[in-house]
């Protein structure tokens, strides 16, 4: 039975480690501030941890040993009261000293964070919605400015400065494999350096209670080389494909005479809104509704026949729409790469 | 037997209350016929009809979460534009006590849904139906014609108004006090 037991705590405690390895880890970095942060955790934890079990064994010793039998109890032995009184002492200097060490320990971890990003050449402003990012990449070059959502490309071995806002609520940006939380904040601009050290693809979630749908508010940070990056970024400028073929040209017409034109943008059509995600080339993205469902025919479907039975709340409302003129604006949307 | 009776009340009353807050994010197509025809003048021979009635106005009318959704939406959606936050401009202003085609909100979803002369574009297929509803509730709750405990409460921008919970009463407005 004892057994038994100890080969479940060995096969929980594997499987829970192995949890923490991955795309969406703290304790998985991929980049310099998880990094500092990560080592961070480990030292905060295995001091803690040494800390904790010296004070239990100091806690049991008096309990299990046997006191030493005194022939008379009234005599005072001044000797071993000193004693005590010293050990009392010395404890409480190093908890003080220890406590000092962390809080210098993690000043200095601040300052390398906040030296991550000071020569950042690209700026991306990140907007939190609910439940949905809006990513505009800054450039001194109007006509450069690129609108997407959900998904942040970055250059990989670079850092980057994002500036963070939003227009609603307060929500929280967190990629735990790159770098530490940082709330978005209706009117005010919160300042995230962050850096990969190598190319993949890193999930991040919103991680201030932002409303119903807060927990389908994930994003992605794509690393790529550098040369990789800046293809991704002209392709990205140019306007939406023209719709091939009959379906997809149905779509397009219906894109524009249904209500998804009051509320989104396709670059190179009269579809202009700007307060849901930018479908220029949403076909593009890995993932629908903020990571919520990957990328395919039968998702994008399902989402525009369905949204508040996948994101219940989410501001994509349900739209009366025939099978013919689903599947019509369904090609559209497939073919806008 | 007070005490459970006091029990029972303040349970009943805090459960009506719930009613404010109910969130049907999935329009029901049974309710509301949604095509009803929309009279352009409402000089007929024979005196008056009788309104049309809908059964979605009475869902929309009072419950909190339709009628910020409706005010989310009047900002998306430029309303503005033409009636600047309701105080009127290009369009006439929606929150004084004056209504050209009527303060019913089967009147406004058809305005909204169809348009009017003289400018007001139709959004029939450009916004789904239960929006319009919403949209309704909120035009009719800037001019204190909404339950203040269900109004909106709150303003993201600047606003030339009080929140719409804070508003006159429909009953006294336009009349010094």
């Amino acid at each position: 039975m004892k057994r038994l037991a100890s080969m479940a705590f060995a096969a929980a405690s594997v499987l829970s480690l192995q949890g923490c390895a991955g795309w969406q880890s703290a304790l998985d970095p991929k980049g310099p501030a998880a990094s500092e942060l990560a080592w961070l955790i480990w030292f905060f934890t295995g001091l803690c941890a040494v800390v904790w079990v010296l004070v239990m064994i100091a806690l049991a010793a008096p309990v299990l040993m046997r006191p030493p039998r005194r022939t008379e109890p009234l005599v005072l032995d001044a000797g071993a009261d000193h004693r005590k009184l010293r050990v009392v002492a010395i404890a409480v200097g190093l908890t003080a000293a220890i406590l000092v060490g962390l809080t210098l320990l993690s000043f200095f971890a601040n300052r390398t964070l906040a030296a991550i990003g000071s020569d950042a050449a690209l700026t991306i402003r990140v907007t939190g919605h609910q439940w949905w990012w809006e990513v505009r990449y800054e450039d001194a070059t109007p006509s450069r400015i690129l609108t997407t959502a959900n998904e942040i490309h970055i250059p990989a071995g670079e850092p980057v400065r994002l500036l963070l806002t939003s227009t609603d609520v307060i929500h929280s940006f967190w990629v735990p494999s790159l770098a530490g939380k940082l709330d978005l904040i209706p009117g005010h601009i919160n300042v995230l350096d962050i850096k990969a050290d190598k190319p993949g693809t890193y999930r991040g979630q919103c991680a201030e209670f932002c409303g119903a749908q807060h927990a389908n508010m994930g994003t992605f940070i794509i690393a790529e080389p550098r040369a990789k990056f800046d293809a991704w970024w002209n392709d990205q400028l140019q306007p939406a494909a023209p719709p091939t073929g009959d379906e997809a040209k149905a779509g397009a017409d219906l894109f524009l005479k249904r209500p998804c034109v009051m509320c989104h943008k396709i670059g190179g059509t009269p579809a202009g809104g700007t307060v849901a995600p930018d479908l220029t080339h949403v076909a593009s993205r890995r993932t629908l509704a903020a990571g919520s469902l990957t990328m395919s025919r039968g998702n994008l479907a399902a989402w525009i026949a369905d949204p508040q039975g996948i994101k219940p709340g989410s501001h994509m409302p349900v739209v009366e729409l025939n099978g013919d003129e689903l599947n019509a604006i369904v090609a559209y949307l497939e073919g806008l790469k | 037997m007070r005490l459970g009776f006091a029990t029972l009340l303040s349970v009943t009353l805090a459960l009506a209350a719930c009613q404010r807050e109910e969130r049907d994010t999935r329009p029901q197509s049974s309710l509301g016929s949604g095509g009803q025809p929309t009279p352009v003048t409402a000089l007929e021979p024979g005196g008056q009809r009788p309104s049309p009635r809908d059964n979605k106005a009475a869902s929309f009318e009072a419950n909190a979460f339709h009628l910020s959704e409706g005010k989310r939406l009047f900002g998306w959606f430029n309303c503005s534009g033409c009636h600047a936050n309701g105080g009127g401009g290009m369009g006439p202003a929606l929150m004084d006590q004056k209504w050209i085609y009527g303060s019913s909100m089967e009147s406004i979803h058809a305005t909204i849904r169809d348009g009017r002369p003289n400018g007001m574009p139709s959004f029939r297929n450009m916004i789904p139906d239960d929006q319009i509803w919403e949209l309704a509730a909120f035009v009719r709750s800037l001019s204190g014609n909404a339950p203040s405990s269900a109004a909106p409460q709150r303003n993201d921008g600047m606003m030339p108004h009080p929140s719409e919970n804070r508003m006159p009463d429909a009953a006294t407005l336009g009349k010094s006090p």
